[in-house]
């Protein structure tokens, strides 16, 4: 049972980690244009230019 | 005369050197022509920027300060075949946008939250009936808690705000029992935990707040998506006037940076920007968007002239006034306050089942707890039954229940060419049984058609049309675009109000009054709402009849409308004879023509003491007020401003078919919210028993709310089959 003082704070960072990753990605408007998001996938051309930051 | 176009006032300074200016785009669709679209922007020297935003139909740019005008970037937009305009974001899209983002954060949290203490929960259940140590569990609940109180305190404030602002006004919504209940099933597993009990409900007030707020993340993504087509739309109309910065030079500047005062010129053929008095210049102006009267109007000097009108023959300086100074305007606003302010407020469907919802919920858990302690329970027993009734009873299938609806339907619509001004025009859109159409505009379409274009000579029609692009009045407009006409005459001359004459091969060509091409006596029974042009070739002559033609599906919109058992009429300020025409041709046996403004208004009313609902369908200024006073209102995207933001709903096109679609799409969505709301309260009325005698564990209430949830979120994706053909 010792394991849990390990494993219960190690899945909680990795939970922590990608709720942390997911603020991110709304602050950096990766949600603003979820459409063109979705061509921009497949498009085959050099990559498009970044997102304006949101100010 | 020198013309300039100024775009100053929509460019910002995006830090240090940069500008930065938003284009609504129109026509952009998909992959090809955003990379089209940014590749060419971005071709030009000192672009830092360009990217386009498919979902709003937009696109953003930067560049180094100073180095560009904005005007190149809409004239290359030109070149690839885009129409473009600037963009100013308005401060409700700016608010909506904030408010979505800040719900997707709470959902975020709360998300997260809801995960892992799940991953605490399960051991917990499991442990239960097996062999777990108290202090073990203990250690679990405690982790929980440390998880859930702040992300609940996070995640939790729309509800809580929103709450505290009910109570503050001594009335009450649907967020007060949702905070009650998240507050008590929190606090009572803090004080369980302490106890070393064997059950704690972090878990359950999490989760239901998660699943409240992708209800309420929904609603309001639906409000946004609204705003921002709303706002392109406005953008697209490109309200620019023709201001004059000199003497002689003129400026086309948005409307939005003009002030009274200033002085504006309007040519022929350009629809009024502004509100003013003509001070210089002879010309007659079409006011069909202000009165719903198709005759033209003389203006000289004096003339007051309002923002909608159309130019029509010669060229005008309008001093500019402030807004809605003018008799006529303030007649109509007067009346538009009286109906916005006698607007009874729509008790939505959600409200009234949150309205019924709480009081209920409440007793009933006070009862439990009540009825346990009469029992002989100890009041720690009995209060712990009586919040797993609250936690049970949870509204989260009740909160999902009419927003998923809602922003599936208001897509279906949208597909059909409808946009929603407000969430719930579309429960009062089903209860409408009773259409009231205004014909100019509505019925009619606002562009000009050539009526008899079948009975003149192919390559007479086409020679008139070639004429016709000599001169800027709308009437020969009309006959150039009705020709297909390319290529101007060579040496045509446009004597003013008169017509255009010009020679060619030695044979003199006119087009203009019957008058000024001898032309008279071929001028028979007069349709009323037509201008009657006369064009001859030497002795050679024809008359075209100009009017606006109905709408191409209107007949069978109406015929539509019949089969569904709703009521039709025509409410037109236009002359009889005008109105007449188009209700025989339509079929429509109830009109009035020459109504006022405040007629419509009593009409309205007449019908609503017999118990009808109404819908109201018109685009000019004088159908504002009765739009407010409509149970339900629908403008075309050509109405004037007033109307359309006062209108429910608006629909985009030629074709009036989105009218039939949208009272469609309207009552299948409200059929599927009343079914969710029955599925929801069904779900309750099995629960609830169940935690009234104190049998639910936390893994009961974890399944049931869940499953009842995912229930009715499966029913509402019913409603995207709502947009169907009609015609």
């Amino acid at each position: 049972m010792e394991i849990l003082v390990i494993l219960v704070p190690l899945a909680l960072m990795l939970g922590g980690a990608g709720l942390v990753a997911f603020l991110w990605s709304l602050k950096s408007g990766q949600y603003d244009d979820l459409d063109g998001a979705a061509w921009r996938a497949i498009a085959d051309e050099e990559p498009a230019p970044e997102a304006p930051p949101k100010r | 005369m020198h013309v300039t176009r100024d775009f100053s006032h929509y460019v910002r300074a995006a830090g240090e050197g940069v500008q930065h200016i938003d284009l609504a785009v129109e026509g952009v669709h998909c992959a090809g022509c955003m990379a089209k679209i940014e590749r060419g922007l971005s071709a030009i020297p000192d672009v830092t920027l360009a990217r386009v935003n498919l979902t709003d139909r937009r696109v953003a740019l930067e560049w180094k300060a100073g180095t560009l005008d904005p005007g190149r970037f809409i004239d290359r937009l030109e070149e690839l075949g885009y129409k473009a305009y600037p963009f100013e974001t308005e401060s409700a899209e700016a608010a909506e946008v904030a408010e979505s983002r800040l719900l997707l954060r709470c959902l975020g949290v709360a998300a997260f939250a809801t995960m892992n203490v799940m991953m605490l929960s399960i051991p917990v259940w499991s442990g239960n009936v097996s062999d777990m140590l108290p202090e073990q569990r203990d250690f679990f609940h405690w982790l929980s808690a440390l998880i859930a109180l702040p992300a609940a305190a996070y995640a939790g404030q729309p509800f809580f705000r929103s709450a505290w602002r009910a109570l503050s006004a001594k009335t009450t919504n649907m967020d007060v029992p949702i905070s009650i209940g998240v507050i008590l099933a929190l606090g009572m597993s803090v004080v369980e935990t302490i106890h070393h009990a064997e059950h704690a409900y972090f878990d359950a007030a999490i989760m239901l707040l998660t699943f409240l707020l992708v209800g309420r993340f929904l609603d309001q993504n639906m409000r946004r998506r609204t705003r921002a087509v709303a706002g392109n739309l406005a953008a697209l109309k490109a309200e620019t006037a023709a201001k004059f910065v000199g003497p002689d030079e003129i400026s086309q500047v948005p409307v939005a940076a003009i002030n009274p005062g200033d002085i504006v010129l309007l040519r022929p053929g350009e629809r009024c920007a502004v509100d003013g008095t003509v001070i210089e210049g002879r010309s007659e102006i079409d006011q069909s968007l202000i009165t719903g009267e198709t005759l033209y109007v003389t203006a000289d000097q004096g003339t007051p002239v309002y923002a909608g009108s159309m130019n029509i023959s010669g060229t005008l300086r309008v001093r500019v006034s402030a807004a809605s100074e003018a008799t006529l305007l303030a007649e109509i606003s007067r009346l538009l306050d009286n109906a916005l302010q006698a607007r009874s407020r729509y008790m939505r469907l959600a409200d009234r089942a949150s309205r019924l919802y709480a009081p209920v919920v409440h007793a009933t858990a006070l009862l439990t707890i009540l009825g346990w302690v009469m029992a002989g329970a100890s009041w720690h027993d009995a209060i712990v039954t009586g919040v797993a009734v609250l936690i049970i009873t949870c509204p989260c299938a009740l909160g999902l229940a009419i927003p998923t609806v809602q922003t599936i339907a208001s897509g279906a619509m949208f597909k059909s060419g409808v946009l929603l001004n407000s969430g719930d025009s579309i429960e009062r859109l089903a209860e409408a049984d009773h259409v009231i159409f205004d014909k100019t505009g509505t019925l009619t379409l606002p562009d000009l058609e050539v009526m008899n274009a079948a009975d003149i000579p192919a390559d007479i029609f086409e020679l008139a049309g070639r004429l016709a692009l000599s001169s800027h009045h709308p009437v020969a407009a009309a006959v150039a675009q009705a020709a297909g006409a390319k290529s101007p005459v060579v040496g045509a001359v446009e004597e003013a109000g008169q017509g255009v004459r010009a020679t060619v091969d030695g044979v003199q060509l006119r087009l203009g009054r019957p008058s000024f091409c001898g032309a008279e006596a071929l001028v028979g029974s007069v349709d009323p709402e037509a201008s009657i042009v006369a064009f001859s070739k030497g002795s050679e002559k024809f008359v075209l009849s100009v009017r606006q033609g109905l709408r191409p599906d209107a007949k069978a919109v109406i015929a539509a409308l019949k089969a569904r058992n709703i009521g039709i009429e025509i409410l037109s300020g236009d002359r009889e004879a005008a109105v007449k025409a188009a209700a025989n041709a339509l079929d429509i046996p109830e009109w009035r023509a020459g109504v006022t403004p405040a007629d419509k208004i009593a009409r309205i009313e007449e019908l609503k003491q017999r118990g009808a609902k109404v819908l109201m369908v018109g685009d000019g200024m004088n159908d504002a007020p009765s739009l407010a006073a409509a149970h339900v209102s629908m403008s075309p995207i050509s109405a004037a401003h007033l109307s359309q933001a006062t209108a429910d709903l608006v629909f985009l096109g030629r074709p009036l078919a989105p009218v039939v679609a949208a009272i469609d799409a309207s009552r299948k969505a409200l059929h599927l919210m009343r079914q969710n709301l029955w599925l929801a309260i069904g779900y309750n009325v099995l629960a609830v028993p169940v935690a009234i005698s104190g049998v639910v564990t936390p893994l009961i209430a974890a399944a049931a709310m869940s499953g009842s949830s995912i229930l009715v979120m499966l029913n509402s994706l019913r409603a995207r089959s709502a947009s169907r053909e009609i015609v």
